[in-house]
């Protein structure tokens, strides 16, 4: 079965963003940016199921201005076959990117698409479910753990309070959570050799789809500072704090 | 302005999500309806009455409902949706599974996880891990939302008096089945709802050392959470996560024993009232945002502190 895996290109985990004094962003000028978390685990997971023999052929894709061809570039040197570009400038919505996503669905037929649970810039936690929805495909959320068997699927998920297991009918959209798998790491040769992947591009603005924003920003502003704490000496000191200044406990 | 809230339960009753989502849902203002769907779930919708602030409590109570499953949820949201401004949900496992269906197939942006009603259409949200706080208005003519439960005061279980009306109509995609399920046991109160929450990191070196945590959590009454380096590491469950991928916490108190205070698990407790460090590497960040930090080796402040609350 072939499977599609939607990539985004976000800063990356370990930098602490500033939001710009004016309010209108947050500032991504000089900033590292790197593949999603999650979209890397979604890769891997994809690159195992074709190494288990039960994947054909995995197709990444990436909505995002030109640079986004780089974490194409990442996941192709992990071991997806060829990568898909829509090029846009504009920052889409989760569902502007479903619905260009609902279009890559349609020329290229995947049984299975695998999405990352959220991106770790707006933490919206909404496009596998929305790009599910769209197709009318069942989806599983948050998965730790997949299993293709014949015409489904079992998706473990994590769910508050422990895990449950679904099973959908294939095609279905699944979306990684943090324990489905540790990510490998791309080989010197293989990032040479992803250079020669096959990786096609094409604006959005030519799809013909509704992108228009849902959402209008009206302000960005850094959350609210802590108060400075203090250090205490001793258990008991803090004892003494918690019960008499805190009141807490 | 007509809104419908989603309840999350446990087919007796309303979890606290629930009613931190109708105080949030209060702040929009007009009339509020809420819809309780599952298997076996009447007791739960008789709750839902009695909640404050509620008109009307909708029980869909299916086998097709069974877990929520989120192809059918939304084909049932999306069913009964006409003549609702505002779809809310807690932001929890459930809520954020279906409701994102829910918009896409209403063809409208959701808004995620929001902290703060600004006005009727406008919502505060935290993105980059909590990083940066967006205010967003919406433009879409049916509001879809998930609501951070410990972002807003729950309103009171008791006291409402709502009718409750049947829907006999069933929406069952088939596209999915409940195969089983399995729920980490624990007597402590709910990590999202708790007063006082403890949380072990990397530092406690093993699972074993876990019920260091477990006997102050007895004395506090706390909830006993984990950074996601103990989960990784395999020392606690996953359910337990605190931080952007895990559970967001406000608690009275948070103690973080062993945790070095990584960007991502600050995300998931920075709104606690009282933040506690016990740290033995000084120059950790979680120190930063601690009201009141202890330079100590957990193995030896974890016991003294049992003995001493």
């Amino acid at each position: 079965m072939k499977v599609l895996v939607p990539v985004k290109r976000v800063i990356d985990y370990n930098v602490k963003v500033r939001v710009k004094s004016d309010g209108s962003g947050v500032d991504l000028n000089n900033v590292k940016m790197a593949i999603n978390p999650f979209d890397e685990i979604a890769v891997e997971e994809a690159v195992r199921l074709k190494e288990a023999g039960t994947a054909t052929e995995v197709v990444v894709v990436s909505v995002g201005p030109k640079a986004s061809q780089e974490v194409l570039r990442t996941a192709l040197a992990v071991g997806a076959d060829r990568a898909i570009h829509l090029e846009t400038d504009a920052d889409l919505e989760p569902l502007a990117v479903a619905k260009c996503l609902k279009q890559v669905v349609a020329d290229e037929q995947p049984q299975l698409v695998i999405c990352g649970k959220q991106a770790i810039d707006d933490d919206c936690n909404q496009t596998g479910q929305m790009l599910a929805a769209l197709l009318g495909w069942p989806q599983g959320t948050f998965a730790s753990e997949v299993a293709p068997e014949g015409e489904v699927i079992k998706v473990t998920r994590e769910i508050d309070g422990g895990l449950e297991t679904l099973q959908l009918t294939l095609p279905a959209v699944v979306t990684s959570d943090l324990r489905l798998n540790e990510p490998r790491y791309a080989s010197l040769p293989n990032i040479m050799k992803a250079k020669k992947k096959p990786l096609a591009s094409k604006p959005v603005a030519e799809l013909g789809i509704d992108v228009a924003p849902r959402l209008s920003a009206v302000n960005y502003a850094p959350p609210a500072a802590r108060q400075g704490g203090i250090k205490v000496e001793s258990v008991d000191q803090l004892v003494d704090k918690l019960r008499n200044e805190a009141r807490v406990i | 302005m007509t809104i419908l809230v989603i309840a999350e339960h446990d087919n007796q009753a309303l979890k606290p999500s629930t009613l931190s989502t109708l105080a949030a849902a209060a702040q929009m203002g007009g009339d509020v309806t809420l819809l309780v769907a599952g298997n076996g779930c009447g007791a739960a919708a008789e709750a839902a009455a009695k909640a404050a602030g509620v008109s009307k409590v909708l029980l869909a109570d299916n086998p097709a409902y069974d877990h929520e499953v989120a192809e059918n949820m939304a084909a049932l949201i999306v069913s009964m949706a006409e003549g609702y401004t505002h779809i809310l949900a807690p932001a929890t496992a459930n809520g954020k599974n279906f409701m994102p269906r829910v918009a896409a197939l209403l063809d409208v942006g959701q808004v995620s996880d929001i902290i703060k009603v600004e006005s009727t259409d406008t919502f505060a949200r935290p993105i980059y891990a909590g990083n940066a706080i967006a205010t967003v208005q919406s433009l879409d003519p049916i509001k879809v939302i998930t609501v951070r439960g410990t972002a807003f005061d729950a309103v009171a279980a008791e006291g409402g008096n709502a009718t409750v009306e049947v829907l006999e109509q069933v929406e069952d995609t088939g596209l999915s089945r409940f195969v089983g399920e399995e729920m980490a046991q624990s007597d402590r109160p709910e990590l999202t709802s708790a007063r006082v929450v403890i949380s072990g990191g990397r530092g406690m070196a093993d699972s074993e050392h876990f019920h260091l945590l477990e006997k102050v959590a007895d004395k506090l009454g706390a909830a006993v959470g984990a950074s996601r380096a103990a989960v990784d590491a395999g020392f606690a469950p996953n359910d337990m996560q605190v931080g952007q991928t895990g559970k967001i916490v406000a608690p009275e108190l948070y103690i973080a024993v062993g945790i070095s205070g990584a960007i991502q698990h600050l995300a998931g407790m920075k709104d606690s009232k009282v933040i506690v460090a016990i740290n033995k590497d000084e120059e950790a960040p979680i120190f930063q945002v601690a009201d009141y930090g202890l330079v100590a080796d957990l193995f030896t402040a974890l016991p003294e502190l049992d003995s001493s609350i």
